[in-house]
C-alpha cells in the first residue's frame, strides 16, 4: 500500500471513481497525440457522433513516420502522406491543437510535452506509445495507451485503470566520470530485469536523481517501460521548477506562485510507504552497452559479454536467442563489437543536452568510413538550437548526416532503416529484433556520447578510454 | 446490439515459446501504416512467418491456423503499446491468451477489445504447451465465471483481475459508454485540479 507517495497524491485527485466494475475512473489531464495511433479513436468518435471531451487538455504532433530528410509534402512514403492528412484532418474536425512543421514546434512527442512547457508536476498524461513514461520526470503519473484507450480519452477525458504497486528506486553516491543517466537506466533494467516493473509505478529518487538535469530525468523516466514498468516518475523539486519557468504554456505571475505552491504540496512524503525500495550505489554504474534483444541484457563498456556456462535453463535459451540474433559470441569483448551504422536521437537522447555531448565526442574527428552516421533531433526547436550553436557542423564534419526531427531510425516507420544484418549504435531505447526495420538488425543501445564514439572507431569503446 | 459478455470460449491452441516476446515482434512498425485495424489479421508475427521472399517460414502461427487459445510464456507483448499486437491476433483468430505473465499496456489493450488475457503458473503454462505442441487437435476452454481452463480433462486456474474480468463477463468491456455516462463528475473532478484552470486562481 503506498501511502502519500506521490503516486498516490495524484491518483487520488484524478480519481473521478469506482466504477460498476471495480475498476476506478481516472481523469486525464493532459492527453498528446501523434499520427500512428489515433487514426482508428477518431473514426470510432465520428462513427458513434462523439466529440472530444476536453479539446484544450489535448494536443497532437507528428513523428513516427515523418521523414527526416525533406519534409516537402505530399511526403514520397503515400501511407505516410494518407497519415498525416488524417490526422490534419482530425485535429482540424475535432478542434484540437496540432503541432505540424509549419508550427515550428513539431517532433518526438515526448519532446514536444516538455519543451513546450504543457508538462508539468501532478498531471495525469495519457498518450498512445509506450514512452509516455518520459514525462514522470515532471513528477506526473504518465503512461502509455492503446488506440481504443485513446478513443476513450478523446471522448471521455477519462480511461478505467487499475492501481498499481510503488517502487521506489534510489541510487545514492555520485556518477563516475563518462556514466549518463542513459547508463544509470539500463544498469537499473539489467539489475531489475525486463519484467521487474510489471505492477509497478517507479519512484525515482536519491542523491544521482537529486542533482540530475531534468533533460536527465527525462531519458531515466522514458525507459521505465523498458524495465516492465508502465510509470516511472521523480518528484519534483526546484530543477523542475527552473526548467518550467517561462516555457509557452507555463503559468505566469501570480499564478506561477500559485502553481510552485501546489507543485511543492506533491512529492513524495519522507514517511511514505512504498510496497518495495531499491537501492543502488551510484559508483558501481559504468557505462553501459547492450549487446542481445531485451534492453536488460548489456554490460559494462570494460567488460566481457556473458558467457552461458552458469545460467538457469530458462535465461540460457534466452541468451542463446538472442546470441543467435546478433550474431555475436560469448565472452567477446564488449568493446571489439562492430558498428556500421550510428543513430542519435529518440526521445530517449534526442535532446539538446544529448546532441551537445555526442558533438563534443567527434568534434574535429572523422567517423569511421565504414559507419553510416545519422543526427536526428528531437524537436524542431532542438534542432535550431543545436544549429545555433553549431552542432550541425560539428556532425556534418564529422561525416554524420543532419536531419529534420522525428522519430527515424528508432523504430524505422520512416525511410531510414537498417538494411540487411547491419548493427547500430544507437542512442534510442530497444534493441528488439526487428525495431530498426530491418528483420535481421541488430541494435547495440548506448548513451548518446558512447554512440558517438563507436561511429569514430568503428566499433565500441568505452567512453573513459578516450576522455 | 450484439451480446458482448465473454464467459466461456473454446478453441484449439497454438504456442508460442519464449519469453519477452515484444510487440514489434508480434507486429513489425511498418503494418502500423494503416489508418484502420481492418487488415491487422494479415500481419502478426509477420517477419517470423514469411521469409524475405514471402515464403512461409515453421511458425507455429502458419502450421496451427485456426487456433484460438494463444499459449506464451512471460511478458508476452512488453515494449510499444500498439494495440494493432493484439488487433492482429484478435483478427487472426485468437480469443484467448494464457500466459506466465503479459506487459501491463498489452494487457490493457487486450481487455478493451475483449480479447480475454489471462495468466498461470509457469508449470501450467508448461503442461499445457507440451501438449498442445503434441497434438494441435487437442481442444481447450476457458470458464471466466469459475476461472478455470480445461486441457485434457485437467482444471488449470487462472488469474485476471478482478475488474477486468468482470468487464468481460458482463460485456461492459468496451468502456467509453460507461465513462460517458459520467462525464459531469469528471468535469467537476477537472475542476477541483488547479491546473485545468491554469492556476488562475
Ligand atoms: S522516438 Fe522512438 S520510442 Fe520515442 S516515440 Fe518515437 S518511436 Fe517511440
Amino acid at each position: 500500500m503506498a501511502e502519500k507517495t506521490l503516486y498516490n497524491k495524484v491518483w487520488d485527485a484524478h480519481n473521478v471513481g469506482l466504477l460498476p466494475t471495480g475498476q476506478n475512473q481516472i481523469l486525464i489531464g493532459l492527453h498528446l497525440v501523434h499520427e500512428v495511433t489515433s487514426p482508428q479513436a477518431f473514426d470510432a468518435l465520428r462513427e458513434e457522433g462523439l466529440s472530444v471531451a476536453f479539446p484544450d487538455r489535448t494536443f497532437a504532433t507528428c513523428d513516427h513516420i515523418v521523414p527526416t530528410t525533406s519534409l516537402q509534402r505530399p511526403f514520397d512514403d503515400g501511407q505516410a502522406e494518407l497519415m498525416m492528412e488524417a490526422l490534419e484532418k482530425n485535429t482540424k474536425d475535432f478542434g484540437i491543437t496540432f503541432y505540424d512543421p509549419p508550427s515550428g514546434k513539431q517532433g518526438v512527442v515526448h519532446i514536444v510535452g516538455p519543451e513546450t512547457g504543457l508538462t508539468q508536476p501532478g498531471m495525469t498524461i495519457a498518450c498512445g506509445d509506450s514512452h509516455t513514461s518520459t514525462h514522470g520526470a515532471f513528477g506526473t503519473l504518465a503512461f502509455g495507451i492503446g488506440t481504443s484507450q485513446v478513443r476513450d480519452v478523446l471522448a471521455t477525458g477519462c480511461l478505467t485503470m487499475d492501481e498499481l504497486k510503488v517502487r521506489r528506486i534510489e541510487v545514492n553516491g555520485e556518477l563516475s566520470p563518462g556514466v549518463t543517466p542513459k547508463d544509470v537506466i539500463l544498469y537499473i533494467i539489467n539489475r531489475l530485469g525486463v519484467r521487474g516493473g510489471l505492477g509497478f509505478a517507479y519512484e525515482y529518487g536519491g542523491d544521482v536523481f537529486d542533482s540530475m538535469s531534468m533533460e536527465g530525468r527525462m531519458t531515466v523516466c522514458n525507459m521505465s517501460i523498458e524495465g516492465g514498468a508502465r510509470i516511472g516518475y521523480v518528484n519534483p523539486d526546484e530543477t523542475t521548477f527552473a526548467y518550467l519557468k517561462g516555457k509557452e504554456h507555463s503559468p505566469e505571475g501570480d499564478a506561477w506562485d500559485r502553481a510552485v505552491t501546489w507543485w511543492k504540496t506533491l512529492p513524495s512524503e519522507s514517511d511514505a510507504q512504498y510496497d518495495d525500495v531499491v537501492r543502488f550505489d551510484a559508483s558501481e554504474i559504468s557505462p553501459m552497452v547492450t549487446w542481445g534483444i531485451t534492453p536488460a541484457q548489456s554490460v559494462a563498456a570494460d567488460e566481457n559479454l556473458p558467457l552461458l556456462e552458469g545460467l538457469d535453463e530458462n535465461r540460457k535459451k534466452s541468451y542463446e536467442e538472442a546470441y543467435a540474433h546478433m550474431k555475436l559470441t560469448p565472452g567477446q569483448k564488449a568493446v571489439d563489437l562492430p558498428v556500421q551504422v550510428a543513430f542519435i536521437g529518440s526521445c530517449t537522447n534526442g535532446r539538446i543536452t544529448d546532441l551537445r555531448a555526442a558533438a563534443e565526442v567527434v568534434k574535429g574527428k572523422k567517423i569511421d568510413p565504414g559507419v553510416r552516421g545519422i543526427v536526428v533531433p528531437g524537436s524542431i526547436p532542438v534542432r535550431l538550437q543545436a544549429m545555433e550553436e553549431g552542432l550541425d557542423k560539428i556532425f556534418e564534419e564529422a561525416g554524420f548526416e543532419w536531419r529534420q526531427a522525428g522519430c527515424s531510425m528508432c523504430l524505422a516507420m520512416n525511410p531510414d532503416k537498417l538494411q540487411g544484418d547491419e548493427i547500430s549504435a544507437s542512442s534510442s531505447n530497444r534493441n528488439f529484433i526487428g525495431r530498426q526495420g530491418s528483420p535481421n538488425g541488430r541494435t547495440l543501445l548506448m548513451s548518446p556520447a558512447m554512440v558517438a564514439a563507436a561511429a569514430l572507431a568503428g566499433h565500441v569503446q568505452d567512453i573513459r578510454e578516450i576522455m | 446490439m450484439k451480446d458482448k459478455k465473454i464467459r466461456h470460449l473454446k478453441g484449439r491452441g497454438v504456442s508460442v515459446p519464449g519469453n519477452d516476446i515484444d510487440t514489434d515482434r508480434i507486429i513489425p512498425a511498418r503494418f502500423l501504416k494503416e489508418i484502420t485495424f481492418s487488415r491487422m489479421g494479415e500481419y502478426p508475427f509477420f517477419d517470423e512467418r514469411f521469409d524475405s521472399s514471402g515464403k512461409e517460414k515453421d511458425h507455429p502461427f502458419n502450421t496451427n491456423k485456426g487456433a484460438s487459445f494463444l499459449i506464451a510464456n512471460d511478458n508476452f507483448g512488453c515494449g510499444s503499446s500498439r494495440e494493432h499486437a493484439p488487433q492482429s491476433l484478435l483478427r487472426w483468430g485468437i480469443q484467448v491468451i494464457l500466459a506466465e505473465s503479459l506487459a501491463e499496456i498489452f494487457a490493457g489493450n487486450c481487455a478493451m477489445i475483449g480479447l480475454a488475457a489471462v495468466t498461470l503458473s509457469s508449470d501450467d503454462i508448461r503442461e499445457i504447451q507440451a501438449a498442445v505442441e503434441a497434438d494441435s487437435s487437442l481442444e481447450l476452454s476457458l470458464d471466466l465465471m469459475t476461472k478455470t481452463v480445461l486441457c485434457q480433462g485437467k482444471e488449470y486456474e487462472v488469474t485476471i483481475p478482478e475488474p477486468r474480468r468482470q468487464a468481460l463477463t458482463e460485456g461492459t468491456w468496451d468502456s467509453t459508454a460507461l465513462l460517458l455516462e459520467r462525464l459531469e463528475l469528471s468535469r467537476s473532478t477537472a475542476a477541483a485540479l488547479p491546473y485545468m484552470s491554469h492556476f488562475s486562481s
